[in-house]
């Protein structure tokens, strides 16, 4: 991309922001396959409107088109914001219908395995085009440092998009919450267990002030 | 681009195919041309490495390419690898506006999921395993 396309398209990211105050902003949740996304979507869904995004599941690639849940609205300590909270599908760069014909039927498996690498595809090209921050979830007790990762995280940064990275699953024992703020030291981490709900007043502040 | 070793073509040589292209080569290429080149060299079962890697949104379009190309039992996807970025070459958002970021240089290697293996990868070392299929 040249100088010049560059500074407009920076330029008019920041302008389209300023006038568009009013809006609910799209922040979507972004992650490796099984990092915990829609159980967080759920539990930030449930707690501010009584409703849930979508079905959680062990098998990777349960959320295989991204999901929208509109105009929740977040306080915390005076700070407030309305978002809409927009559960995408686990990003990789591999998908085999194998990996799931333990757990379900052959036929079964080669179509969810075919949702799934649509709803990365589109997962992508949202994040180009339709969200205005990110929530990048990770599975604390799993190494952060992975090509999808550092990848993801670097293609957030290239568009200028607002990103915070949760440390999800703080309950299990292999959980370092460390291990991820070591990683990615740019950026703020904040630790939680979206499953057991632990955590959710800071995770909530953060949004409120992050994002708002 | 010499012709890629097709696993399915009994005449083809027994052997794994490394496609080296140097960062002159993809300099030319738009977006589109470099990731049907890496896609192409892949479906054939080669190992593709670049010289100066992708830029972030040529890795999102990558990624994005790749997902619309797997098919049960043919193409499960990619293996990707690059050096993490130093922290020397760490730039400002100021940096990223003038542009550079664009051109930090990082070696990337590419392969098709089903044969290749990163078996270690720290700073200064990519270690894969590729198996023929």
């Amino acid at each position: 991309m040249g100088l010049f396309t560059e500074l407009k398209d920076s330029i008019s990211r920041v302008t389209d922001r300023l006038f568009s105050e009013e809006e609910p902003k799209r922040i979507g949740i972004y992650g490796p396959p099984n990092a915990g996304k829609t159980t967080l979507a759920n539990r930030i869904a449930r707690d501010w409107t009584g409703d849930a995004v979508g079905a959680e599941s062990h098998i990777p690639h349960e959320t295989r088109r991204a999901r929208r849940k509109e105009d929740v609205e977040i306080e915390r300590n005076g700070k407030s914001v309305t978002i809409d909270i927009v559960d995408t599908p686990g990003v990789t760069t591999k998908v085999d219908y194998e990996e799931f014909t333990d757990e379900m039927e052959e036929d079964d498996a080669i179509r969810r395995s075919r949702e799934a690498t649509e709803g990365v595809a589109e997962a992508m090209h949202w994040l180009r085009e339709d969200v205005d921050g990110v929530i990048y979830v990770l599975d604390s007790a799993e190494d952060p440092i992975t090509q999808v990762n550092t990848m993801l995280i670097g293609i957030i940064e290239s568009r200028d998009l607002p990103v915070l990275i949760f440390a999800n699953k703080i309950d299990l024992d292999d959980s370092s919450v460390k291990r991820i703020e070591d990683a990615f030291p740019q950026h703020k981490t904040i630790p939680l267990s979206a499953k057991e709900g632990e955590n959710m007043d800071e995770v909530y502040e953060n949004i409120a002030e992050y994002f708002g | 681009m010499p012709k890629a070793t097709n696993a399915d073509d009994p005449d083809a040589p027994d052997g794994v195919q490394i496609d080296l292209i140097s960062g002159e080569r993809m300099d030319g290429m738009a977006t589109m041309e470099k990731i049907r080149m890496i896609l192409d060299g892949v479906h054939d079962g080669n190992i593709v490495i670049l010289e100066e890697g992708l830029t972030p949104d040529e890795e999102s379009r990558l990624i994005e390419v790749t997902m619309s190309e797997i098919s049960p039992d043919e193409f499960n996807g990619i293996e990707i690898e690059t050096y993490p970025k130093s922290k020397a070459n760490d730039s400002s958002l100021l940096g990223r506006i003038m542009g550079g970021d664009e051109s930090a240089a990082k070696l990337t290697v590419i392969g098709p999921a089903n044969q290749i293996e990163t078996l270690h990868k720290d700073e200064t070392l990519i270690s894969a395993l590729v198996s023929r299929d």
